[in-house]
């Protein structure tokens, strides 16, 4: 028994999931199915690629072609398959530790190349299961069960990461946010080139409890206490954007596409020959 | 069309989600399920679908009933 929206686009078989109560990723996962619907994409033409943590659970969930690979390996896993097909929509879903620590060089040379895939980041700031270690996107004096008296490393900000490192597109969403985070979404799989859309989920099992924060609701709350918009963002002060989520897109550009350029040297070669 | 509203208590896992950022206040959680408390106050905004992570709650396109 579910909706249209979940019966279509996920094996339900396999549902409910094992994310625990008022996880994000739930609501992230929607909001990912809820997008390639809007777009109207043919569901075999989806590929959707994952690799290990809770997030990467996504693609068994999903019912797409999908591959479940290797830890931080998604994107290199992707990148061949956009290489082999490049007629296809691939997608990662990938947790923060997964594609910013493990894969965190996948992650930079992808963006840098500007293969034309899109990178679904569901950044709960932590290392949900294997038991709440600090990620690393876990703020600065935060805790985590590696991190009994605070996290003394800076934070990646995964989306200005990718950014600088040459992705064509980059926003940032939250689990509160739904419809805005399912419009970026839409729009990240739309772009030609290496698209990322950073989602801020919610992981009131390890992180929430780690650092105080309250239930899956109090947590949602702040989230939607605390979230400026792209444009606020530029206008406010420092100490105003500090602790702040950020929603909206923050580069949209057109470099010319990985899988495109590639192409475009196997014609010119074939061009000569005759 | 009109649309109902359907719950899956088997896949709810009474997270509470759906009843705290219901704008109408339809949703209860009752013994950690669901429960549509106020039905007739509900709006179909769509809201609790949205944001339950585990899609255990749905607005659905009411078939003409006899």
């Amino acid at each position: 028994m579910a909706s249209e929206l979940i019966t279509k686009y996920m094996r339900e078989e396999h549902l409910p999931h094992i994310w625990c109560p008022g996880c994000g990723h739930g609501i992230l996962m929607r909001d990912v199915a809820q997008a390639i619907k809007n777009l109207g994409i043919d569901q075999e033409k989806v590929c959707l690629v994952s690799g290990i943590g809770c997030a990467s659970r996504a693609a068994g969930y999903m019912d797409f072609q999908t591959m479940h690979t290797t830890h931080g390996r998604a994107i290199a896993f992707a990148t061949g398959v956009k290489m082999a097909r490049p007629d296809l929509e691939v997608i990662v879903i990938a947790g923060d530790g997964d594609v910013a620590a493990i894969g965190g060089n996948h992650l930079i040379h992808a963006a840098r190349r500007n293969i034309g895939i899109t990178v679904i980041v569901f950044n709960n700031d932590i290392y949900g299961m294997t038991g709440g270690q600090y990620s690393p996107t876990t703020p600065t004096g935060e805790f985590g069960t590696t991190a009994p008296y605070g996290n003394i490393d800076r934070p990646f900000d995964i989306a200005v990461l990718a950014a600088a490192a040459g992705a064509s597109y980059v926003a940032k969403g939250t689990a509160y946010h739904a419809p805005q985070t399912i419009k970026l979404i839409e729009n990240g799989i739309k772009h030609k080139g290496f698209s990322l859309i950073d989602c801020a989920g919610i992981c009131a099992t390890y992180y929430g409890r780690k650092n105080k924060k309250g239930s899956a609701v109090d947590m949602m709350k702040f989230q939607r206490d605390n979230t400026i918009t792209v444009e606020q963002a530029k206008t406010l002060p420092r100490e105003q954007r500090e602790g702040k989520f950020i929603l909206g897109k923050l580069v949209e550009n057109d470099f010319p596409e990985f899988s495109d350029e590639y192409q475009r040297i196997i014609d010119s070669l074939k061009e000569k020959k005759q | 069309m009109s649309k109902r509203l359907i719950v899956n208590p088997a896949w709810c896992k009474g997270c509470g989600i759906c009843a705290e950022f219901c704008p109408k206040k339809v949703l209860m959680i009752v013994k950690e399920k669901v429960t549509v408390a106020n039905p007739d106050d509900c709006i179909k905004c769509g809201m609790c679908e949205m944001r339950c992570p585990d899609y255990a709650i749905y607005l659905e396109e009411a078939h003409d009933e006899e």
